[in-house]
């Protein structure tokens, strides 16, 4: 038995930025890994000798500046790399080349329709609007609509102003956009079915909706308001893989003196007199601490890892319901050289950005269709990108691996459970959609990491693989989230609070919710607050 | 003269590599420094910043001047005009030099290759035949030839050059340490390889007759071709430099023979460059009033800072205090690092004041609207990049 400030549950990237800012303002803190690696989903990990995977999340976008330079993570190694353009391949053969350059993309858009290029300008200035209001909550802890505290009241106040500037007309559109799906939102700029697709695209990730299911819009937004660099929308890749994140973050963890432990899954939190005093680990150890913390997504923290009888009435139900559908795969794929692609001149900025196997928002559907039937899709939607076009350090000179997120595949299959039969026919599935646009890719193939929902929850340990813990829908976000009434960090259980993506502002490589959380213990334990407000002061 | 291009008088020259540079300057980017074309950037300034950072870039240096000094009183006659100890250089290495008009007013800054006891290699970014005459006035046996478009030269930096320079063939490149110089057989002639740079990270500079210029552009680019390799220009430069707090001409420090106001050009010690000073060798140009100056302190010091919030700090004034009472300096480079993650300056500050509380005040624009803010800023007394691969010998290969 030992004593600690806080334990934290689960050493992804979230609970090592909680870890981080705890230890920073001098607390006792530990952070429990159950897998003998730490990151979670933002890992990179050798599987095939020579080649250093991303296993999970593959880009980056949403990491806070803030908390990158405050946590001077740049010194303790990280560095993100912004890619460029990207590839979009159309059902009939068409081919869209998103170009890092303004000039060069426009005239693309305009060579698949006049239109649609013009259209793009209000496209991209609409979504900014809507994206700099959400980044102004980010890093700010949800009002809880129904207190009466001086601070709540603040809060909504801030939200009030925030909305108010937009304009009257912007917040009716602000309000409709949110419930909409994303192909909706976009009939009133496009006409041409690809461009569409593609701009779609970032509604579904993630996510166990349709480019038409309602709410689909949001997640698009959630997907381009990230930035690299205050280039919003961009995204960037992790010089090393995204473990490059989660191992800078551990070394400012160790740095101000905090401790981690890998090999030690938690087995349960100990409540006593309804409050959280420590941890029972899976080799019977038990460990002390005047807080928990969980990493753990809502559904499995109350329904896995704590004991129905220590929750109030209610809860246990409440966790059972969060919506953490799984619907996405990744397939990760050593290859012996650069795999060429019809259609695609061998420009190599082109081939330092990523590869969009859309189709077309038929497609798309009719891929989510697939899964409501509880199987993985027969032509599914397959987002990749290529890091070792970029990063020298992920793969042998002049090889390279290929990172593949792949929608939809249901956690539980219709026809019985997953087996590694199962698991590789779904990869074959994406092998043969790739090879569609690119013949003789499969001869490129040197090794295949294929990770269906069931190996996500298994190894990462997401209910479900869902890579946001808990879809991103209106309402489990902002103040709803996880539950309506708890969606400050602080958990129904007395020094109990939660740090992952099943919290404020969701899902994403952000460090947000980490760092909301240890905002708010900081203040209940009336320690200095150590955590940065966003660096971003006008935009 | 060409008279069938009315206009050839006014062109600018074109460097050996320009055949190899112009069909990947996508952008048609082109600047000009000292009567060259010169790429601003290729394709995107950022991006071959993150080159410089991640993989590894080329920056055509072949405008940069050099000058062949050689003679029996080639060392007296350079050790005479710079601040630092030329006889300290050894054979097959460079210094990085400064020199100054008799007032102490810096002339320019550049390196000295000693490539044998009586025959060096000054590289520096502006012409300076004038004042190379000038210097070795009254020294018997020293001969300077400008070799500018003599040596065509690449600057190869970043994580992956010494992989690339080793699958390139060049037997040995990995045990140079920095500023050393070597020599390899390339193509029937000689390719010299220095590790120096301008960007603060590992890297290297090549030396090669203008005739096999292309042969060494090609070679490189085939080796590196799986190494990430792509050229960049002067806005990727100016990036990687700042963040290694190397000064520019123009930007940090005005030529003091170009310099027309009293005092607009600057000293060494205003540059927090006191470390190239050596006193204790035989006399050199300014070497009085630097001494002087040593004792009194100097009026400025150019500082590095770390400032609040991510809008650029270019062009503004530093205070003393929040409410911009008291004007204590002025920013000379300024940007937002996207490696180090921070909103990093150059400012001379007077110097009784570096000490104390800094705040700049930033303007910036948005939607044609200008707006201002005063915000807080750290002095840092190390460069915001400074990787232990740029030191490491051997360097490793990513």
């Amino acid at each position: 038995m030992s004593n600690y400030d806080a334990i934290i549950i689960g050493a992804g990237h979230n609970g090592l930025t909680n870890a981080a800012y705890l230890a920073k303002a001098g607390l006792n803190v530990v952070v429990l890994e159950k897998n003998d690696y730490i990151g979670g989903a933002a890992v990179t990990r050798e599987i095939h000798e020579g080649w250093k995977y991303s296993s999970c999340s593959y880009v980056c976008s949403m990491m806070r500046q803030a908390i990158h330079r405050d946590l001077d993570l740049a010194r303790h190694g990280l560095i993100l790399v912004p890619y460029l353009g990207t590839v979009n391949f159309g059902d009939r053969d068409e081919r869209l080349f998103s170009y890092h350059d303004e000039e060069a993309a426009h005239l693309e858009l305009k060579r698949h329709s006049r239109h649609d290029a013009d259209a793009m300008h209000r496209f991209q200035t609409d979504l900014t609007r809507y994206s700099q209001l959400i980044r102004k909550t980010l890093m700010r802890t949800p009002p809880d609509p129904s207190s009466f505290k001086p601070r709540d009241i603040m809060e909504l106040l801030f939200l009030a102003r925030q909305f108010w500037k937009l304009g009257e007309k912007e917040i009716y559109e602000y309000v409709r956009f949110f419930t909409m799906s994303a192909a909706e939102y976009l009939e009133d700029y496009f006409e041409n079915d690809l461009i569409k697709a593609a701009m779609a695209s970032p509604g579904i990730i993630g996510t166990a909706l349709g480019v038409y299911s309602p709410g689909s819009s949001y997640i698009l937004l959630h997907h381009v308001m990230g930035d690299v660099d205050g280039s919003i929308g961009a995204w960037g890749l992790a010089r090393g893989g995204m473990g490059a994140i989660s191992k800078a973050i551990a070394g400012s963890v160790a740095e101000s003196g905090g401790e981690i432990r890998t090999n030690a899954g938690v087995e349960k939190v100990l409540v006593e007199n309804r409050k959280a005093v420590g941890v029972v680990l899976e080799n019977g150890d038990e460990l002390r601490a005047n807080i928990v913390v969980s990493n753990l997504d809502a559904k499995r923290t109350f329904t896995k890892v704590m004991d129905k009888h220590d929750l109030p009435d209610g809860i246990y139900e409440k966790a059972s319901n969060f919506k953490i559908r799984g619907s996405s795969g990744k397939v990760n794929i050593a290859l012996s050289g650069m795999p060429k692609f019809t259609g695609v001149p061998e420009n190599r900025y082109l081939a330092r950005g990523g590869q969009g196997f859309t189709g077309s928002l038929e497609t798309m559907e009719r891929a989510y269709d697939c899964w409501k039937h509880g199987r993985w899709s027969d032509d599914p939607f397959v987002e990749s990108v290529i890091p070792s076009a970029w990063d020298p350090t992920v793969a042998p000179p002049g090889q390279h691996w290929m990172s593949n997120f792949v929608q939809y595949c249901p956690p539980q299959l219709a026809d019985g459970p997953w087996t590694p039969q199962k698991r590789d026919a779904f990869g074959e599935s994406v092998i043969s959609k790739i090879e569609r646009y690119s013949p003789g890719f499969r001869d490129l193939i040197v090794h295949m990491e294929v990770r269906t929902p069931h190996e996500i929850e298994n190894e990462v340990g997401l209910t479900e693989g869902n890579i946001f813990q808990g879809e991103l829908t209106i309402d489990q976000l902002f103040f709803n989230r996880p539950f309506p009434g708890y969606g400050q960090y602080r958990m129904p259980v007395r020094n109990m609070y939660m740090c992952g993506s099943s919290t404020h502002p969701g899902g994403g490589v952000s460090s947000v919710c980490g760092a909301n959380a240890a905002r708010e213990i900081l203040l209940d334990l009336r320690r200095t607050n150590t955590v940065p407000e966003d660096d971003f002061y006008d935009e | 003269m060409n008279i069938s291009d009315p206009y050839a008088g006014e062109r600018l020259k074109l460097s050996p590599f320009y055949p190899r540079a112009e069909v990947l300057n996508i952008r048609e980017a082109w600047a000009a420094w000292n009567g060259y074309k010169f790429a601003e950037y290729y394709y995107d300034a950022e991006y071959e910043y993150f080159c410089v950072r991640n993989a590894c870039a080329t920056y055509d240096i072949c405008p940069m001047q050099k000058y062949e000094i050689s003679g029996a009183d080639a060392e007296a006659m350079l050790n005479r005009m710079v601040t630092r100890d030329v006889a300290k250089i050894g054979l097959n290495r460079v210094a990085y030099c400064v020199w100054c008009t008799d007032e102490g007013r810096m002339i320019d800054d550049g390196t000295i290759f000693r490539l044998a006891s009586d025959k060096f290699m000054l590289t520096c970014g502006s012409p300076c035949t004038a004042w190379l005459a000038k210097s070795a006035f009254g020294f018997d046996d020293v001969t300077v030839t400008d070799v500018t478009d003599d040596i065509a030269a690449l600057s190869f930096q970043g994580p992956t050059t010494c992989a690339v320079l080793k699958k390139l063939g060049l037997e040995g490149i990995e045990t140079a340490k920095p500023f050393d110089i070597r020599h390899f057989p390339f193509h029937g002639g000689t390719l010299m390889v220095s590790r120096t740079g301008f960007t603060g990270d590992l890297g290297y500079e090549l030396w090669i007759e203008p005739g096999l210029a292309l042969e060494l552009w090609d070679d490189l680019y085939r080796a590196g071709d799986d190494y990430g390799i792509q050229p960049f220009g002067e806005a990727a430069t100016n990036m990687a430099r700042l963040e290694a707090a190397f000064i520019m001409p123009a930007m940090e420090f005005n030529e003091a023979l170009r310099t027309v106001n009293f005092e607009h050009d600057q000293t060494p010690f205003e540059l927090s460059l006191g470390w190239l000073i050596d006193f204790k060798k035989p006399h050199f140009s300014g070497r009085r009033a630097l001494l002087e100056e040593k004792r009194r302190g100097p009026k400025y010091t150019l500082t590095k800072l770390d400032i609040e919030g991510n809008k650029p700090a270019e062009g503004s004034y530093i205070y003393k205090d929040k409410r911009c009472t008291k004007e204590i300096g002025y920013v000379t480079s300024a940007m937002w690092s996207p490696a180090v993650k921070a909103n990093i300056a150059l400012a001379m500050i007077e110097t009784p004041h570096i000490k104390g509380s800094l705040w700049a005040e930033i303007y910036y624009e948005k939607e044609l609207r200008q707006y201002s803010r005063v915000v807080r800023c750290t002095r840092k007394t190390k460069p915001f990049w400074t990787p232990d691969r740029a030191r490491a010998t051997p360097p490793p290969d990513y």
